[in-house]
């Protein structure tokens, strides 16, 4: 039986600001209603690509279609702007569709964020109170499991206190305690996991795999593959307002990961892009052997090669081009500039090549995503990190350690090979004794300098 | 990072449900969520549903405004008395306007007290989807709960402020300074008719100003000048002829002046005037309601 079904629903937003072109539109819609015409802008809006820009109507979602049954732990996955958060938007009743239809049998509870409504000035029993009633619990519900919402938040000590002095991880923790007794047949979760320390993640996901064994249905939004791996039974793939894949969550995310991969080992400039000042790239790839790019994953074990292709139409000395470098989940492993290092190379006025490397045995298996960056040196960035539109994606795989034994991914975001030296102690040697003590204080020294 | 934890539940089957067998028929669908609503469906069992809601969030409203000050609850008293004081400087002793002979003190505290009952709920409710739209575009609750908790905690600030305005009034009964008469008894129903009038213009103005906030300026002024097309610092008596029918029009006008009548034995009341008020507060509530009902579905698309 489906829990949840999801009939050619569709979304529109209006983008930019809302001005004076706002009114007029709205006045032509207006209009075109007393007349008894459809509206016009229904027509314009083009698919959800947030590459491409120009128009000002967009379809966040269209005509999507899913099913989901009841018990079911679905995990929602896609690239940012794939249209997943509108999507949970709509279920959770905050908008309605443009068009279309969604049913659902039983009370839907949605945590697009947790500890909404919190106040600052009330204590922490006064927000469960005021939370739990947010999402639709009645007092007494409440009143009848706030010890279970205090046991479970961890915040015994604290719960008379104003919640403006909490700390962050502890308002996240009151703030999910309160959503997981909610009693509701339809749960929906966005990224919420992704705060709180390890040890709570792991409550949560326990309280979620409970909800869903007891029959409930889940609905969880998340860019951390692994945690979706490991809580959903299927997941969908949402790319361009549209679901991409339906299926089981192992294939689903494989599916995701090649599809990601596929797309990007190089980037050009799109043709009628603007100029930036000062910097403008114009293509950039990762190669294994400076010049092609790559075409399949590269190796731990090897050196990988950035080549950067720009115009520099300004020599500045504060000028710094670099490249950031992301994980999967994109949280940020680090950022690296031409200019770092003291012996720096020499820009020039024109058209420049830039060959960086990214040394073996550095990262570890997996996906991650490259940015180029250029900034003026504390002054500002020409392409921003998280903003710019120059990134590629690319896959380390294979070529761990350089002995036969370490044969998987170990965890880590990072897999160097560190060297380990040893001495040997004899006991009745006393004076190699006395030199290791004193060896081995020396590294402690200087480790903690 | 939360891997760990013993078997994925991804190789563990679904739970077959043992109570829904092949022959019950699939339960009927208890959500739909569609583009347009009916205009006249207003979700009044739903409201039932959250009416706790409303109780925590006046409390908030009320503990929160106190929380850490020294003064507490007084500031709630405070206002009044300085703008009465400031009214009975200005306009009854150096304007010298008339007070149809009540005590000015008591005069302006009424009008005062009322108006500042109006203008609150009024102004509140005009902003509600800008000032909740972190918590609106988070979760779904029939939107009509925080208007509704607004007039409710305000109503509670107003009766601090008529218990001292009764206080004020005790002193100069027993003073012999005026004499209450019966339109009194019918407070309940003047403070109901101010609440809903400025629940009505609120919900309305709070629906257009999700996207132009034009109207929120437009209003912010709007009540400061409406306040002097209200008798709140003159009785109606004192008003020429030829403008009488503009103050007459206003739907205010009847309760403030029934309030004073009641309590101050002078102004003028009438049963027409009363049940004009009560019309206009009808019809401003439902055109409020059905606006508002209107613009809660799409508002986090624009606000």
């Amino acid at each position: 039986m489906n829990a949840i079904e999801i009939e050619n629903v569709s979304k529109m937003y209006r983008l930019g600001q809302v001005g004076a072109g706002a009114l007029h539109d709205d006045l032509t819609r207006a209009w075109a209603k007393l007349r008894g015409k459809e509206d016009p802008f229904l027509k314009v809006g083009r698919i959800n690509n947030r590459e491409q820009a120009g128009q000002t109507y967009v379809w966040a979602l269209k005509d999507l279609n899913l099913e989901v049954k009841e018990g079911e732990i679905l995990g929602l996955i896609g690239r940012n702007g794939a249209g997943k958060s509108t999507l949970l938007k709509l279920l959770s009743r905050v908008t309605t569709p443009t068009t279309g239809t969604i049913r659902a049998r039983g009370r839907i509870a949605s945590l697009l964020e947790v500890g909404t409504g919190f106040h600052p000035e009330l204590t922490g029993r006064e927000n469960i109170y005021l939370n739990g009633a947010i999402l639709g619990m009645t007092r007494r519900e409440i009143h009848r499991r706030i010890e279970e919402i205090v046991e479970f938040s961890g915040c015994a000590a604290y719960i008379d206190t104003p919640v403006k002095r909490f700390s962050s991880g502890m308002l996240v923790r009151l703030g999910f305690a309160v959503a997981a007794h909610l009693e509701c047949e339809i749960l929906i979760v966005d990224e919420v996991l992704a705060v709180g320390d390890i040890e709570f993640q792991k409550k949560c996901i326990g309280k979620m795999e409970n909800m869903a064994t007891s029959g409930r249905t889940v609905l969880v939004v998340s860019h951390q593959l692994a945690t979706i791996d490991h809580l959903c039974s299927q997941v969908a793939i949402l790319a361009h307002g549209q679901i991409a894949y339906r299926g089981s969550a192992r294939d689903g995310i494989s599916h995701y990961l090649s599809n990601v991969r596929s797309q990007q080992y190089e980037w050009n400039a799109p043709k009628n892009s603007k100029a930036k000042d000062i910097f403008s790239v114009r293509k950039m790839w990762v190669s294994s052997d400076g010049r092609t790019p790559l075409t399949q994953p590269h190796p731990v074990n090897k050196p990988l090669q950035v080549i950067i292709e720009g115009d520099i139409l300004a020599l500045d000395t504060k000028l710094a081009i670099g490249i950031a470098i992301y994980n999967q989940t994109g949280q940020t492993l680090f950022r690296s500039f031409h200019s770092d290092s003291n012996s720096s190379i020499q820009l020039h006025r024109g058209s420049n090549r830039l060959t960086c490397t990214i040394p073996e045995y550095l990262l570890n298996e997996g996906v991650y995503t490259m940015e180029l960056i250029s900034e003026i040196h504390q002054i500002r960035w020409i392409y921003a990190p998280e903003k710019t539109e120059a990134s590629i994606h690319f896959e380390i795989m294979g070529g761990l350690g350089t002995a036969p034994h370490w044969a998987k991914s170990r965890p880590g975001e990072i897999a160097p090979v560190l060297s380990f030296t040893n001495t040997y102690l004899d006991p009745t040697d006393n004076e190699s004794v006395a030199a290791s003590h004193l060896v081995a204080h020396q590294t402690c020294r200087q480790t903690h300098e | 990072m939360l891997i760990d934890v013993d078997t994925p539940l991804a190789t563990r089957p679904v739970q077959e449900q043992h109570y829904r067998g092949r022959d019950i028929p699939t339960p009927p669908w208890t959500i739909e969520i569609t583009p347009h609503r009916g205009i006249f469906q207003v979700p009044i069992a739903e409201m039932w549903r959250y009416r706790d809601l409303v109780y925590l969030f006046v409390r908030r409203d009320f503990v929160a405004f106190y929380k850490q000050t020294i003064l507490g609850p007084l500031w709630f008293l405070l206002q009044p008395v300085m703008t009465t004081l400031m009214f009975t400087l200005v306009f009854g002793n150096i304007a010298g306007l008339s007070t149809n002979g009540s005590p000015k003190i008591l005069f302006y505290l009424a009008g005062v007290t009322c108006w500042g009952y109006f203008s609150e709920c009024l102004n509140k409710t005009a902003t509600i989807f800008v000032d909740n739209s972190t918590l609106f575009g988070k979760v779904y609750f029939p939107r009509m709960i925080s208007p509704l908790a607004i007039v409710i905690s305000n109503l509670l600030r107003f009766s601090i402020q008529l218990g001292m305005f009764l206080a004020t009034l005790a002193y100069f009964v027993w003073m012999g300074a005026v004499h209450l008469n019966s339109t009194a008894l019918l407070l309940p129903v003047i403070v109901f008719l101010m609440a809903s009038i400025s629940l009505g213009i609120g919900l309305i103005f709070s629906a257009l100003t999700t996207k132009y906030r034009d109207l929120r300026f437009l209003l912010q002024f709007g009540v400061q000048l409406y306040m002097y097309v209200t008798p709140v610092i003159y009785p109606v008596s004192t008003i020429p002829q030829e403008y009488a029918w503009l103050i007459q029009l206003n739907p205010l006008t009847p309760l403030i002046e029934a309030f004073r009548h009641g309590f101050l034995g002078t102004g003028d009341f009438s049963i027409a005037g009363l049940s004009y008020s009560a019309g206009f507060a009808v019809f401003i509530v439902t055109i409020g309601v059905l606006i508002f009902n209107r613009i809660e579905a799409t508002f986090m698309d624009t606000v």
